[in-house]
Protein backbone atom coordinates (compact mmCIF):
# COMPACT_ATOMS: atom_id res chain seq x y z
CA UNK A 1 0.00 0.00 0.00
CA UNK A 2 2.90 2.21 0.22
CA UNK A 3 4.08 4.67 -2.29
CA UNK A 4 6.77 6.98 -3.06
CA UNK A 5 6.37 11.01 -2.93
CA UNK A 6 8.35 13.03 -5.74
CA UNK A 7 8.29 16.57 -5.81
CA UNK A 8 9.79 18.50 -8.76
CA UNK A 9 9.95 21.92 -9.26
CA UNK A 10 7.54 22.74 -6.44
CA UNK A 11 6.33 26.26 -5.56
CA UNK A 12 3.51 26.42 -2.77
CA UNK A 13 1.67 30.51 -2.67
CA UNK A 14 -0.63 31.97 -0.68
CA UNK A 15 -2.12 34.24 -2.78
CA UNK A 16 0.88 36.39 -4.80
CA UNK A 17 2.92 35.57 -1.65
CA UNK A 18 5.63 32.62 -2.64
CA UNK A 19 6.18 30.10 0.76
CA UNK A 20 8.11 27.58 -0.48
CA UNK A 21 9.97 27.86 -3.66
CA UNK A 22 11.62 24.98 -5.85
CA UNK A 23 11.46 22.33 -3.49
CA UNK A 24 12.44 18.66 -5.61
CA UNK A 25 12.71 15.75 -3.14
CA UNK A 26 12.06 11.96 -3.70
CA UNK A 27 10.63 9.85 -0.83
CA UNK A 28 10.88 6.77 -0.97
CA UNK A 29 8.25 4.19 0.45
CA UNK A 30 8.39 2.09 3.75
CA UNK A 31 10.18 4.99 5.30
CA UNK A 32 10.03 7.57 7.83
CA UNK A 33 11.35 10.92 6.63
CA UNK A 34 11.44 14.02 8.94
CA UNK A 35 11.41 17.78 7.67
CA UNK A 36 12.86 19.92 10.43
CA UNK A 37 13.89 23.60 9.86
CA UNK A 38 13.39 26.62 11.62
CA UNK A 39 9.77 28.82 12.17
CA UNK A 40 8.22 29.70 9.49
CA UNK A 41 10.30 27.93 6.60
CA UNK A 42 7.80 26.20 4.79
CA UNK A 43 8.08 22.78 6.01
CA UNK A 44 4.25 22.89 7.47
CA UNK A 45 2.99 24.23 4.27
CA UNK A 46 5.09 22.31 1.87
CA UNK A 47 3.51 18.87 4.16
CA UNK A 48 0.29 20.17 3.77
CA UNK A 49 0.71 20.78 -0.10
CA UNK A 50 1.18 17.07 -0.53
CA UNK A 51 -2.59 15.78 0.22
CA UNK A 52 -3.63 19.14 -1.39
CA UNK A 53 -4.73 20.27 2.19
CA UNK A 54 -3.03 23.70 1.23
CA UNK A 55 -5.32 25.04 -1.18
CA UNK A 56 -8.17 24.61 1.25
CA UNK A 57 -7.32 27.91 2.51
CA UNK A 58 -8.53 31.12 0.23
CA UNK A 59 -5.90 31.68 -2.63
CA UNK A 60 -3.59 29.38 -1.95
CA UNK A 61 -2.05 27.39 -4.70
CA UNK A 62 0.52 25.31 -5.57
CA UNK A 63 2.90 25.37 -8.97
CA UNK A 64 4.84 22.56 -10.18
CA UNK A 65 4.67 18.60 -9.99
CA UNK A 66 4.11 16.46 -7.14
CA UNK A 67 4.07 12.66 -7.59
CA UNK A 68 2.40 9.86 -5.95
CA UNK A 69 4.08 6.19 -7.56
CA UNK A 70 4.47 8.81 -10.70
CA UNK A 71 0.89 10.19 -11.18
CA UNK A 72 1.01 13.77 -10.66
CA UNK A 73 -1.66 14.63 -7.62
CA UNK A 74 -2.18 18.41 -9.27
CA UNK A 75 -3.02 17.18 -12.49
CA UNK A 76 -6.04 18.96 -13.54
CA UNK A 77 -8.41 15.97 -13.75
CA UNK A 78 -7.50 14.49 -10.27
CA UNK A 79 -9.52 15.46 -6.97
CA UNK A 80 -8.34 16.95 -4.47
CA UNK A 81 -10.99 14.86 -2.46
CA UNK A 82 -9.53 11.38 -3.80
CA UNK A 83 -6.15 12.44 -2.86
CA UNK A 84 -6.89 13.19 0.79
CA UNK A 85 -8.01 9.92 1.32
CA UNK A 86 -5.06 8.09 -0.05
CA UNK A 87 -2.67 10.45 1.81
CA UNK A 88 -3.45 10.57 5.32
CA UNK A 89 -2.72 13.52 7.74
CA UNK A 90 -1.98 13.65 11.49
CA UNK A 91 -2.42 17.26 12.90
CA UNK A 92 -0.11 19.32 15.68
CA UNK A 93 -3.18 19.28 17.79
CA UNK A 94 -5.56 16.22 18.51
CA UNK A 95 -8.54 16.53 16.52
CA UNK A 96 -10.79 13.83 17.06
CA UNK A 97 -14.23 14.54 15.88
CA UNK A 98 -16.28 15.42 19.33
CA UNK A 99 -19.17 14.47 18.44
CA UNK A 100 -18.34 10.84 17.39
CA UNK A 101 -17.60 7.84 19.86
CA UNK A 102 -13.97 6.38 19.81
CA UNK A 103 -15.62 3.68 17.41
CA UNK A 104 -17.73 6.34 14.80
CA UNK A 105 -13.93 8.21 15.09
CA UNK A 106 -12.05 5.07 13.64
CA UNK A 107 -14.85 3.84 11.24
CA UNK A 108 -14.83 7.82 10.03
CA UNK A 109 -13.19 7.49 7.11
CA UNK A 110 -15.13 4.24 5.53
CA UNK A 111 -18.56 6.11 6.61
CA UNK A 112 -17.30 9.07 3.91
CA UNK A 113 -16.25 6.43 1.04
CA UNK A 114 -20.02 5.01 1.43
CA UNK A 115 -18.76 1.67 2.27
CA UNK A 116 -21.46 -0.32 4.01
CA UNK A 117 -19.43 -2.31 6.26
CA UNK A 118 -20.75 -5.25 8.20
CA UNK A 119 -20.50 -5.29 11.75
CA UNK A 120 -18.11 -8.16 12.51
CA UNK A 121 -15.68 -6.21 9.87
CA UNK A 122 -16.57 -2.14 11.55
CA UNK A 123 -15.04 -4.65 14.73
CA UNK A 124 -12.12 -6.05 13.24
CA UNK A 125 -11.08 -2.63 11.45
CA UNK A 126 -11.60 -0.70 14.88
CA UNK A 127 -9.79 -3.39 16.75
CA UNK A 128 -6.81 -3.16 14.22
CA UNK A 129 -6.48 0.62 14.00
CA UNK A 130 -6.83 0.69 17.48
CA UNK A 131 -4.22 -1.85 17.57
CA UNK A 132 -2.24 -0.14 15.33
CA UNK A 133 -2.09 2.89 16.93
CA UNK A 134 -1.43 0.74 20.15
CA UNK A 135 -4.51 2.61 22.18
CA UNK A 136 -6.61 -0.71 22.22
CA UNK A 137 -6.17 -1.88 25.81
CA UNK A 138 -6.64 1.66 26.93
CA UNK A 139 -9.84 2.18 24.99
CA UNK A 140 -11.38 -1.23 23.96
CA UNK A 141 -14.11 -0.78 27.10
CA UNK A 142 -14.86 2.33 26.28
CA UNK A 143 -16.05 2.54 22.13
CA UNK A 144 -18.62 3.64 22.64
CA UNK A 145 -17.74 6.92 24.85
CA UNK A 146 -16.98 10.38 22.91
CA UNK A 147 -13.40 10.47 21.67
CA UNK A 148 -13.27 13.97 23.36
CA UNK A 149 -12.81 12.40 26.71
CA UNK A 150 -9.45 11.06 26.38
CA UNK A 151 -5.90 12.48 27.54
CA UNK A 152 -4.34 14.58 25.06
CA UNK A 153 -2.09 11.74 23.98
CA UNK A 154 -4.56 8.91 23.61
CA UNK A 155 -6.58 11.50 21.26
CA UNK A 156 -3.64 12.11 19.11
CA UNK A 157 -3.00 8.27 19.01
CA UNK A 158 -6.80 8.34 18.08
CA UNK A 159 -6.44 10.32 14.94
CA UNK A 160 -3.51 8.40 14.12
CA UNK A 161 -5.82 5.46 14.03
CA UNK A 162 -8.22 7.04 12.72
CA UNK A 163 -5.74 7.77 9.63
CA UNK A 164 -4.38 4.28 9.19
CA UNK A 165 -7.92 2.85 9.59
CA UNK A 166 -9.07 3.50 5.64
CA UNK A 167 -5.34 2.00 4.77
CA UNK A 168 -3.84 5.38 3.23
CA UNK A 169 -0.86 5.16 0.86
CA UNK A 170 1.37 7.76 2.64
CA UNK A 171 0.54 9.37 6.07
CA UNK A 172 1.53 12.98 7.03
CA UNK A 173 2.27 14.31 10.25
CA UNK A 174 2.70 18.11 11.22
CA UNK A 175 4.27 18.01 14.69
CA UNK A 176 2.46 14.95 15.81
CA UNK A 177 3.34 15.26 19.41
CA UNK A 178 4.23 19.12 20.22
CA UNK A 179 1.10 19.33 22.14
CA UNK A 180 1.78 16.26 24.16
CA UNK A 181 3.78 15.66 27.41
CA UNK A 182 6.93 13.18 27.10
CA UNK A 183 5.52 9.68 27.89
CA UNK A 184 2.80 10.08 25.04
CA UNK A 185 5.47 11.68 22.64
CA UNK A 186 7.33 8.58 23.23
CA UNK A 187 3.96 6.20 22.34
CA UNK A 188 3.80 8.15 19.08
CA UNK A 189 7.13 7.76 18.31
CA UNK A 190 7.27 4.08 18.97
CA UNK A 191 4.18 4.16 16.88
CA UNK A 192 5.94 5.97 14.25
CA UNK A 193 8.70 3.61 13.76
CA UNK A 194 6.06 0.43 13.38
CA UNK A 195 4.08 2.39 11.17
CA UNK A 196 7.11 2.51 8.48
CA UNK A 197 6.56 -1.27 7.97
CA UNK A 198 3.11 -0.22 5.97
CA UNK A 199 3.30 2.92 4.88
CA UNK A 200 5.25 6.27 3.93
CA UNK A 201 5.72 8.29 6.79
CA UNK A 202 6.66 12.29 7.02
CA UNK A 203 6.75 14.25 9.84
CA UNK A 204 7.22 17.70 10.08
CA UNK A 205 9.12 18.50 13.93
CA UNK A 206 10.68 21.25 15.81
CA UNK A 207 12.20 18.94 18.04
CA UNK A 208 15.58 18.01 16.75
CA UNK A 209 15.96 14.85 18.87
CA UNK A 210 12.81 13.41 17.45
CA UNK A 211 14.06 13.97 13.91
CA UNK A 212 16.99 11.97 14.72
CA UNK A 213 15.20 8.99 17.11
CA UNK A 214 12.37 8.33 14.29
CA UNK A 215 13.59 9.17 10.84
CA UNK A 216 15.48 7.25 7.98
CA UNK A 217 16.42 10.35 6.21
CA UNK A 218 15.87 13.90 7.00
CA UNK A 219 14.97 17.06 5.22
CA UNK A 220 16.35 20.49 6.09
CA UNK A 221 14.05 23.55 5.10
CA UNK A 222 15.25 27.31 5.60
CA UNK A 223 14.73 30.46 4.77
CA UNK A 224 16.85 33.81 4.30
CA UNK A 225 14.34 36.21 5.66
CA UNK A 226 11.23 37.73 6.53
CA UNK A 227 9.57 37.65 3.06
CA UNK A 228 11.35 35.42 1.58
CA UNK A 229 10.41 31.96 0.33
CA UNK A 230 11.49 28.97 1.93
CA UNK A 231 14.15 26.54 0.33
CA UNK A 232 14.79 22.86 0.72
CA UNK A 233 18.25 23.57 1.64
CA UNK A 234 19.43 19.78 2.53
CA UNK A 235 17.84 16.12 2.12
CA UNK A 236 19.99 12.94 3.47
CA UNK A 237 20.26 10.24 5.73
CA UNK A 238 19.30 11.04 9.36
CA UNK A 239 22.92 10.39 10.80
CA UNK A 240 24.52 12.40 7.64
CA UNK A 241 22.10 15.25 8.33
CA UNK A 242 22.75 15.20 11.91
CA UNK A 243 26.43 14.11 11.98
CA UNK A 244 27.94 15.20 8.73
CA UNK A 245 25.95 17.70 6.84
CA UNK A 246 27.46 19.00 2.86
CA UNK A 247 25.64 22.40 3.89
CA UNK A 248 26.56 25.33 5.66
CA UNK A 249 23.33 26.24 6.62
CA UNK A 250 22.16 22.60 7.98
CA UNK A 251 25.42 22.08 10.17
CA UNK A 252 24.44 26.02 11.93
CA UNK A 253 20.91 24.79 12.61
CA UNK A 254 21.42 21.57 13.90
CA UNK A 255 24.37 22.04 15.99
CA UNK A 256 22.51 25.23 17.66
CA UNK A 257 23.98 27.91 16.27
CA UNK A 258 21.56 29.12 13.92
CA UNK A 259 19.74 32.38 14.60
CA UNK B 1 10.87 49.15 72.54
CA UNK B 2 10.50 45.53 71.00
CA UNK B 3 12.94 44.43 68.06
CA UNK B 4 11.84 45.56 65.25
CA UNK B 5 11.89 41.99 63.67
CA UNK B 6 8.33 41.06 64.36
CA UNK B 7 6.76 44.27 63.75
CA UNK B 8 8.24 43.94 60.06
CA UNK B 9 6.76 40.35 60.47
CA UNK B 10 2.90 41.86 61.37
CA UNK B 11 3.02 44.42 58.47
CA UNK B 12 4.08 41.75 55.69
CA UNK B 13 1.15 40.02 56.94
CA UNK B 14 -0.68 42.45 57.11
CA UNK B 15 -0.60 43.24 53.71
CA UNK B 16 -1.62 39.64 52.76
CA UNK B 17 -4.57 40.32 54.90
CA UNK B 18 -5.72 43.57 53.20
CA UNK B 19 -7.39 43.85 49.62
CA UNK B 20 -5.54 44.45 46.65
CA UNK B 21 -6.21 48.00 44.80
CA UNK B 22 -9.16 47.22 42.02
CA UNK B 23 -10.95 44.48 44.16
CA UNK B 24 -13.97 47.09 44.50
CA UNK B 25 -14.28 47.04 40.60
CA UNK B 26 -14.41 43.59 41.14
CA UNK B 27 -17.10 43.51 43.97
CA UNK B 28 -18.99 46.18 42.17
CA UNK B 29 -19.44 43.94 39.23
CA UNK B 30 -20.23 40.54 40.37
CA UNK B 31 -23.22 43.11 42.58
CA UNK B 32 -23.92 44.38 39.44
CA UNK B 33 -24.41 41.01 37.57
CA UNK B 34 -26.56 39.46 40.66
CA UNK B 35 -28.61 42.99 40.30
CA UNK B 36 -29.09 41.98 36.88
CA UNK B 37 -29.97 38.88 37.05
CA UNK B 38 -32.56 39.30 39.88
CA UNK B 39 -34.63 42.21 38.19
CA UNK B 40 -35.01 39.91 35.38
CA UNK B 41 -36.43 37.21 37.60
CA UNK B 42 -38.19 39.61 39.65
CA UNK B 43 -39.89 40.95 36.41
CA UNK B 44 -40.83 37.49 34.76
CA UNK B 45 -42.28 36.62 38.34
CA UNK B 46 -44.71 39.95 38.18
CA UNK B 47 -45.54 39.30 34.43
CA UNK B 48 -46.54 35.72 35.24
CA UNK B 49 -48.15 36.66 38.95
CA UNK B 50 -50.59 39.29 36.81
CA UNK B 51 -51.36 36.93 34.37
CA UNK B 52 -52.40 34.01 36.81
CA UNK B 53 -54.39 36.32 38.53
CA UNK B 54 -55.92 38.16 36.04
CA UNK B 55 -56.83 35.42 34.29
CA UNK B 56 -57.99 33.24 37.10
CA UNK B 57 -61.77 34.58 36.89
CA UNK B 58 -61.99 33.09 33.36
CA UNK B 59 -60.00 29.57 33.98
CA UNK B 60 -61.95 29.09 37.01
CA UNK B 61 -64.45 26.01 36.42
CA UNK B 62 -68.35 27.32 36.08
CA UNK B 63 -66.81 30.57 35.21
CA UNK B 64 -69.50 33.02 33.82
CA UNK B 65 -67.97 33.84 30.46
CA UNK B 66 -68.35 36.50 28.41
CA UNK B 67 -67.96 34.31 24.94
CA UNK B 68 -70.86 32.02 24.21
CA UNK B 69 -69.26 28.60 25.05
CA UNK B 70 -69.78 26.62 28.26
CA UNK B 71 -65.85 26.79 29.17
CA UNK B 72 -62.63 28.54 28.95
CA UNK B 73 -61.25 25.80 27.28
CA UNK B 74 -63.57 25.46 24.44
CA UNK B 75 -63.09 28.99 23.73
CA UNK B 76 -59.27 29.12 23.93
CA UNK B 77 -58.41 25.68 21.99
CA UNK B 78 -58.98 26.92 19.11
CA UNK B 79 -56.62 29.69 19.38
CA UNK B 80 -54.14 27.44 20.66
CA UNK B 81 -54.09 25.91 17.66
CA UNK B 82 -54.19 28.26 15.22
CA UNK B 83 -51.31 30.16 17.24
CA UNK B 84 -48.94 26.84 16.76
CA UNK B 85 -50.33 25.65 13.63
CA UNK B 86 -49.18 29.21 11.84
CA UNK B 87 -45.44 28.71 14.08
CA UNK B 88 -45.05 25.55 12.91
CA UNK B 89 -45.31 26.53 9.07
CA UNK B 90 -42.81 29.57 9.50
CA UNK B 91 -40.48 27.46 11.20
CA UNK B 92 -40.89 24.85 8.42
CA UNK B 93 -40.28 27.57 5.55
CA UNK B 94 -37.84 29.39 7.40
CA UNK B 95 -35.53 26.68 9.29
CA UNK B 96 -34.46 25.55 5.51
CA UNK B 97 -33.67 28.05 4.09
CA UNK B 98 -32.11 29.98 7.24
CA UNK B 99 -29.86 26.99 7.63
CA UNK B 100 -29.00 27.12 4.09
CA UNK B 101 -28.49 30.97 3.75
CA UNK B 102 -26.16 30.55 7.09
CA UNK B 103 -24.03 27.81 5.36
CA UNK B 104 -23.86 29.93 2.16
CA UNK B 105 -22.32 32.80 4.24
CA UNK B 106 -20.15 31.23 6.84
CA UNK B 107 -19.09 28.27 4.49
CA UNK B 108 -19.54 28.82 0.20
CA UNK B 109 -19.73 32.57 -0.71
CA UNK B 110 -16.09 34.23 -1.29
CA UNK B 111 -16.11 36.93 1.31
CA UNK B 112 -16.97 39.72 -1.39
CA UNK B 113 -20.39 37.97 -1.27
CA UNK B 114 -20.49 36.29 1.67
CA UNK B 115 -20.63 39.75 3.25
CA UNK B 116 -24.05 41.94 1.52
CA UNK B 117 -25.77 38.81 1.61
CA UNK B 118 -25.35 38.46 5.84
CA UNK B 119 -26.21 42.39 5.37
CA UNK B 120 -29.55 42.23 4.09
CA UNK B 121 -30.51 39.23 6.22
CA UNK B 122 -29.97 41.13 8.95
CA UNK B 123 -31.75 44.36 7.34
CA UNK B 124 -35.13 41.51 6.92
CA UNK B 125 -35.10 41.79 11.04
CA UNK B 126 -35.14 46.03 11.09
CA UNK B 127 -38.47 45.78 8.97
CA UNK B 128 -41.45 46.69 11.46
CA UNK B 129 -43.75 44.15 11.45
CA UNK B 130 -46.78 46.46 10.53
CA UNK B 131 -45.11 46.83 7.48
CA UNK B 132 -44.91 42.62 6.77
CA UNK B 133 -48.55 42.78 7.73
CA UNK B 134 -49.49 45.24 4.92
CA UNK B 135 -46.65 43.11 2.30
CA UNK B 136 -48.85 40.22 3.25
CA UNK B 137 -52.17 41.61 3.21
CA UNK B 138 -52.00 43.50 -0.47
CA UNK B 139 -49.33 41.93 -1.90
CA UNK B 140 -48.77 38.50 -0.89
CA UNK B 141 -52.10 37.71 -0.24
CA UNK B 142 -53.30 38.42 -4.12
CA UNK B 143 -50.53 35.81 -5.27
CA UNK B 144 -51.28 33.36 -3.31
CA UNK B 145 -54.47 32.92 -4.37
CA UNK B 146 -53.83 30.92 -7.57
CA UNK B 147 -51.68 28.82 -5.76
CA UNK B 148 -54.03 27.38 -3.26
CA UNK B 149 -57.02 26.75 -5.98
CA UNK B 150 -53.97 24.93 -7.51
CA UNK B 151 -53.14 23.06 -3.62
CA UNK B 152 -56.71 22.60 -3.11
CA UNK B 153 -57.22 20.99 -6.93
CA UNK B 154 -54.70 18.74 -6.68
CA UNK B 155 -54.16 17.98 -2.86
CA UNK B 156 -57.34 18.49 -1.79
CA UNK B 157 -57.39 15.12 -0.14
CA UNK B 158 -55.27 16.12 2.37
CA UNK B 159 -56.76 18.18 5.15
CA UNK B 160 -54.57 21.04 5.04
CA UNK B 161 -56.08 21.79 1.67
CA UNK B 162 -59.55 20.73 1.76
CA UNK B 163 -62.51 23.27 1.51
CA UNK B 164 -63.35 26.09 -0.81
CA UNK B 165 -60.82 27.83 -1.32
CA UNK B 166 -60.22 31.72 -0.32
CA UNK B 167 -61.02 34.34 -2.94
CA UNK B 168 -58.72 36.94 -0.84
CA UNK B 169 -55.42 34.64 0.24
CA UNK B 170 -55.87 35.94 3.94
CA UNK B 171 -55.63 32.77 4.65
CA UNK B 172 -53.19 30.92 8.01
CA UNK B 173 -50.89 29.73 5.31
CA UNK B 174 -50.15 33.01 4.30
CA UNK B 175 -49.74 34.56 7.70
CA UNK B 176 -47.32 31.57 8.15
CA UNK B 177 -45.58 32.81 4.84
CA UNK B 178 -45.19 36.33 6.33
CA UNK B 179 -44.15 34.99 9.61
CA UNK B 180 -41.48 32.58 7.74
CA UNK B 181 -40.02 35.73 6.16
CA UNK B 182 -40.00 37.49 9.73
CA UNK B 183 -38.53 35.24 11.55
CA UNK B 184 -35.72 33.94 9.15
CA UNK B 185 -33.36 36.48 9.55
CA UNK B 186 -33.42 35.81 13.70
CA UNK B 187 -32.49 31.82 12.38
CA UNK B 188 -30.08 32.73 10.14
CA UNK B 189 -27.99 35.14 12.16
CA UNK B 190 -27.58 33.04 15.00
CA UNK B 191 -26.69 29.83 12.96
CA UNK B 192 -24.09 31.81 10.74
CA UNK B 193 -22.51 32.59 13.90
CA UNK B 194 -22.09 29.17 15.49
CA UNK B 195 -21.36 28.20 11.87
CA UNK B 196 -18.23 30.20 11.51
CA UNK B 197 -17.32 29.03 14.94
CA UNK B 198 -16.61 25.31 13.88
CA UNK B 199 -13.32 24.18 15.30
CA UNK B 200 -11.16 24.70 11.87
CA UNK B 201 -9.06 21.74 13.19
CA UNK B 202 -12.36 19.33 13.33
CA UNK B 203 -12.68 21.00 9.77
CA UNK B 204 -9.26 20.20 8.33
CA UNK B 205 -9.64 16.82 10.29
CA UNK B 206 -12.68 16.03 8.20
CA UNK B 207 -11.54 17.17 5.20
CA UNK B 208 -8.05 15.06 5.81
CA UNK B 209 -9.66 12.12 5.81
CA UNK B 210 -11.24 12.27 2.49
CA UNK B 211 -14.67 14.55 2.93
CA UNK B 212 -16.14 15.99 0.27
CA UNK B 213 -17.14 20.05 1.24
CA UNK B 214 -20.33 18.56 2.27
CA UNK B 215 -19.56 15.73 3.66
CA UNK B 216 -17.54 18.23 6.13
CA UNK B 217 -20.27 19.90 6.80
CA UNK B 218 -22.14 17.32 8.08
CA UNK B 219 -19.67 15.36 9.57
CA UNK B 220 -18.12 18.66 12.01
CA UNK B 221 -20.57 21.77 11.34
CA UNK B 222 -23.59 20.43 11.80
CA UNK B 223 -22.82 18.18 15.40
CA UNK B 224 -21.20 21.40 16.47
CA UNK B 225 -23.71 23.58 15.89
CA UNK B 226 -26.75 21.37 16.84
CA UNK B 227 -27.50 22.62 20.00
CA UNK B 228 -26.95 26.48 17.92
CA UNK B 229 -29.40 26.01 15.66
CA UNK B 230 -32.04 23.90 17.85
CA UNK B 231 -31.47 27.62 20.53
CA UNK B 232 -31.73 29.42 17.42
CA UNK B 233 -35.00 27.25 15.99
CA UNK B 234 -36.87 28.30 19.49
CA UNK B 235 -36.29 32.21 19.36
CA UNK B 236 -37.54 32.12 15.72
CA UNK B 237 -40.38 29.92 17.49
CA UNK B 238 -40.98 32.38 20.21
CA UNK B 239 -41.08 35.39 17.23
CA UNK B 240 -43.60 33.26 15.25
CA UNK B 241 -45.91 32.51 18.66
CA UNK B 242 -45.71 35.92 19.50
CA UNK B 243 -46.23 38.10 16.49
CA UNK B 244 -48.94 39.80 16.65
CA UNK B 245 -49.56 42.83 13.86
CA UNK B 246 -48.34 40.73 10.86
CA UNK B 247 -51.15 38.18 11.81
CA UNK B 248 -53.73 40.32 12.53
CA UNK B 249 -53.03 42.54 9.16
CA UNK B 250 -52.89 39.23 7.05
CA UNK B 251 -55.18 37.21 8.70
CA UNK B 252 -59.05 37.09 8.00
CA UNK B 253 -59.49 35.18 11.38
CA UNK B 254 -62.87 32.91 12.19
CA UNK B 255 -63.10 29.50 13.73
CA UNK B 256 -60.96 26.52 14.21
CA UNK B 257 -60.17 24.49 10.69
CA UNK B 258 -57.57 22.06 9.48
CA UNK B 259 -57.44 23.86 5.94
CA UNK B 260 -54.86 26.38 5.45
CA UNK B 261 -56.16 27.47 2.67
CA UNK B 262 -59.76 28.87 3.69
CA UNK B 263 -60.50 32.64 4.54
CA UNK B 264 -62.52 33.55 7.85
CA UNK B 265 -60.51 29.82 9.29
CA UNK B 266 -58.51 30.15 12.32
CA UNK B 267 -57.42 32.40 14.53
CA UNK B 268 -53.57 33.07 16.87
CA UNK B 269 -53.69 34.38 20.50
CA UNK B 270 -51.78 37.00 19.59
CA UNK B 271 -54.42 38.58 16.84
CA UNK B 272 -57.21 37.34 18.43
CA UNK B 273 -55.93 39.27 22.07
CA UNK B 274 -54.92 42.62 19.91
CA UNK B 275 -58.25 42.48 17.90
CA UNK B 276 -60.65 42.22 21.32
CA UNK B 277 -58.74 44.10 23.28
CA UNK B 278 -59.73 47.72 22.93
CA UNK B 279 -63.49 46.82 23.37
CA UNK B 280 -63.08 44.22 26.04
CA UNK B 281 -63.85 45.04 29.96
CA UNK B 282 -64.95 42.97 32.70
CA UNK B 283 -64.93 39.08 32.05
CA UNK B 284 -63.75 39.26 28.14
CA UNK B 285 -60.89 41.08 29.73
CA UNK B 286 -59.98 37.90 31.97
CA UNK B 287 -60.63 35.96 28.93
CA UNK B 288 -57.89 37.58 26.75
CA UNK B 289 -55.58 37.55 29.76
CA UNK B 290 -56.36 33.72 30.20
CA UNK B 291 -55.42 33.24 26.47
CA UNK B 292 -52.27 34.97 26.77
CA UNK B 293 -51.30 33.10 29.66
CA UNK B 294 -52.15 29.80 27.73
CA UNK B 295 -49.50 31.51 24.92
CA UNK B 296 -47.06 31.82 27.68
CA UNK B 297 -47.75 28.52 28.44
CA UNK B 298 -47.14 27.19 25.28
CA UNK B 299 -43.28 29.09 25.18
CA UNK B 300 -42.67 27.80 28.04
CA UNK B 301 -43.04 24.10 27.39
CA UNK B 302 -41.51 24.81 23.94
CA UNK B 303 -38.32 26.31 25.29
CA UNK B 304 -38.09 23.27 27.82
CA UNK B 305 -38.50 20.73 25.09
CA UNK B 306 -35.56 22.30 23.56
CA UNK B 307 -33.27 21.98 26.67
CA UNK B 308 -33.90 18.72 27.09
CA UNK B 309 -33.16 17.65 23.35
CA UNK B 310 -29.96 19.51 23.49
CA UNK B 311 -29.08 17.89 26.97
CA UNK B 312 -29.74 14.85 25.83
CA UNK B 313 -26.65 15.20 23.61
CA UNK B 314 -24.49 16.64 26.38
CA UNK B 315 -21.75 14.08 26.17
CA UNK B 316 -21.19 14.55 22.62
CA UNK B 317 -21.33 18.35 21.86
CA UNK B 318 -17.79 19.19 21.80
CA UNK B 319 -18.18 21.02 24.58
CA UNK B 320 -15.91 19.35 26.97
Amino acid sequence: MSKRIQANDVDVYYGTFKAVEGVNIDIAPRTVTAFIGPSGCGKTTFLRSINRMHEVLPGAHVEGELLLDGENIYASNVDPVRVRSQIGMVFQRPNPFPTMSIRDNVLAGYKLNGTRLSKARADEIVETSLRGANLWNEVKDRLDKPGSGLSGGQQQRLCIARSIAVQPDVILMDEPCSALDPISTLAVEDLINEMKEQYTVIIVTHNMQQAARVADKTAFFNIQGVGEPGKLIEFDETNTIFNNPSNQQTEDYVSGRFG
Amino acid sequence: MSTPAPATARESSASLRGSRAGSAGDSIFSGLALASAVVILLVLAFVAIFLVSEALPAIRPGADLDSPVDSFFEYVWPLMAGTVMAAIIALLLATPVAVGVALFISHYAPPRIAKPVGFVIDLLAAIPSVVYGVWGWLTLAPLMVPIYGWLNEHLGFIPFFAGAPTTTGRTLLTSGIVLSVMVLPIITALCREIFTQTPILHQEAALGLGATRWEMIKMTVFPFARAGIVSSIMLGLGRALGETMAVTMVLSGGIFSWSLIQSGRNQTIPSEIALNFPEAFGMRLNELIAAGLMLFIITLAVNMIARAIVNKHKEFSGAN
